[in-house]
């Protein structure tokens, strides 16, 4: 076989229609992910046992197994239960619950981590529990789940790739189906590998970047 | 005699089984400086707490200015949980001092003191900061305004954090081991701005270690030993003629450490 690149860039178009598929999927379901995530941690620590206990249940299953089985029972299962979805809707919904599980499990333990005092000091002078939460929490577990909530966002981008089985039209699909389609199979693994890698590379940077932003008030020893 | 700042009574906190304040009574002068004193584990902190309502008593009441705080109780003993707002605005009569400064990271000095008056009491940002300005002047830190905690010494950290109780306007300071988790050669200037604070005539309970400033500054002082109080009285009575045995005992580890020319 021939490395023959040409063969790619014929089909570009198509290729990036795949790649904005797949980039929109990502953003969509990460934002989604972090959000709801967001959610089930506050219930977990504020609603009690008996949000609590179900909650975690559920996380714990999510987390547990693998996305690929959760994606096919959801697509292929769901019409069971009257959930027949489109593979779009599908993909996006498996990938946000997916996500929102690991983020909340990420949000969590960033809870966990702020020091009791300071939500004793914001309580003395008179902050009320919603206030404590947007002015004191947020912003403090801001950078302490910064760099986790990048490592899932990178995760939840090469998930996307599983979509493909459920046929989402994104990147592995289309790049797939052009390698099968004109025997250039080498090359095409070759281009989505790359591709990913670009992707995964640029998430780290800006991470990075919002990590120096924030780094200026680092906690200090207390 | 005027009413107490604060008036504590029976109080009994239990962490599950364990009983940490057993029956404390206690009042708190007007425009006074109480200290508690005790050994470690004596439950100073605990009751200092329960006066912020930051622990909520298992039995006993917290009358703040001749207002109960966190729960009422009946002659009958039933306890009843006062509304979130009225304990906030009871609470908000009270600034809390803690071990551990408590700033918040992610904001500047400034930012730490104008917040409350912000989110709280909804000023206007410039109104807020600057009497939030006003207050670092007090505390001697205008010039680290705008610096994080992270880039501020232990001593500013803690000067920060009672300026940051005193924008409130509050009535009564309690300051739980103020100078504690500070370098020694940092303890004075937060204990200048306490003394500064005590001159005014500010209703301040002090937990602390520092003997010398309990003897010289104190008004009055209270012994706490394995959760009961021991000993009230002036600082003459529980220095100069220590009558109990465990208050003298405990007096004499610290005499031991060369404390006693403070004394
Ligand atoms: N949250 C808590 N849960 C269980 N026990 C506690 C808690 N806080 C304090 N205690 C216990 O209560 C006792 C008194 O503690 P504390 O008030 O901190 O003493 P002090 O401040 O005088 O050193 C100690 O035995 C301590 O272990
Ligand atoms: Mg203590």
């Amino acid at each position: 076989m021939i490395f023959d690149v040409n063969v790619i860039f014929d089909q570009l178009p198509a290729i990036l229609r795949g790649a904005g598929v797949t980039i929109l999927l990502w953003i969509a379901a990460t934002i989604g992910g972090a959000f709801f995530g967001f959610l089930v941690a506050v219930g977990r620590r504020y609603g009690g046992r008996l949000v609590n206990l179900p909650l975690g249940f559920c996380v714990e299953i999510l987390r547990g197994t693998p996305f690929l089985i959760q994606i096919f029972l959801l697509y292929y299962g769901g019409p069971f239960i009257g959930l027949a979805l489109d593979p779009v809707p599908a993909g996006l919904m498996g990938l946000t619950v997916y996500g929102a599980a690991y983020y909340s499990e990420i949000f969590r333990s960033g809870f966990a981590a702020i020091p009791v005092g300071h939500i004793e000091a914001a309580q003395c002078v008179g902050l009320t529990q919603g206030q404590i939460i947007r002015r004191i929490l947020l912003p403090e577990m801001t950078m302490l789940v910064l760099p986790p909530s990048v490592n899932m966002a990178v995760i939840i981008l090469k998930e996307t790739a599983i979509l493909s089985i459920i046929t989402v039209p994104e990147l592995t699909l289309t790049v797939s189906a052009i390698g099968s389609q004109q025997y250039a199979f080498v090359e095409s693994l070759f281009l989505l590998a790359l591709i990913y890698w670009a992707l995964v590379e640029a998430a780290g940077r800006l991470g990075h970047l919002a990590e120096t932003r924030l780094s200026r008030y680092r906690f200090s020893q207390s | 005699m005027s009413l107490p700042a604060i008036a504590v009574k029976n109080l009994v906190k239990q962490f599950g089984e364990t009983t940490v304040l057993h029956g404390i009574d206690l009042d708190i002068p007007q425009g006074k400086v109480s200290c508690l004193i005790g050994p470690s584990g004596s439950g100073k902190s605990t009751l200092l707490r329960c006066m912020a309502f930051l622990e909520e008593a298992t039995r006993g009441t917290i009358t703040i200015d001749g207002e109960v705080l966190g729960f009422s109780e009946s002659a009958q003993g039933v306890r009843e949980r006062l509304p979130a707002a009225t304990n906030r605005a009871i609470r908000s009569r009270i600034g809390m001092v803690f071990q551990q400064f408590n700033l918040w990271p992610h904001m500047t000095a400034l930012g730490n003191v104008s917040e409350a008056l912000k989110t709280v009491h909804k000023m206007s940002r410039k109104d807020a900061e600057d009497l939030a300005m006003a207050q670092l002047v007090k505390v001697g830190l205008e010039s680290r305004a705008g610096h994080y905690p992270a880039q501020l010494s232990g001593g500013q950290q803690q000067r920060v954090a009672i300026a940051r109780a005193l924008a409130l306007k509050p009535k009564i300071m309690l300051f739980d081991e103020p100078t504690s988790s500070l370098d020694p050669e940092l303890t004075g200037e937060v204990l200048n701005v306490m003394r500064d604070l005590a001159a005014e005539g500010m209703t301040m309970v002090v937990v602390s270690h520092e003997i010398g400033f309990a003897a010289t500054v104190g008004q009055q002082i209270s012994f706490l030993d394995q959760g009961k109080l021991l000993f009230t009285g002036a600082p003459s009575d529980v220095f100069r003629k220590p009558r109990n045995p465990r208050l003298e005992q405990f007096l004499d580890t610290y005499l031991d450490r060369g404390a006693s020319m403070l004394v």
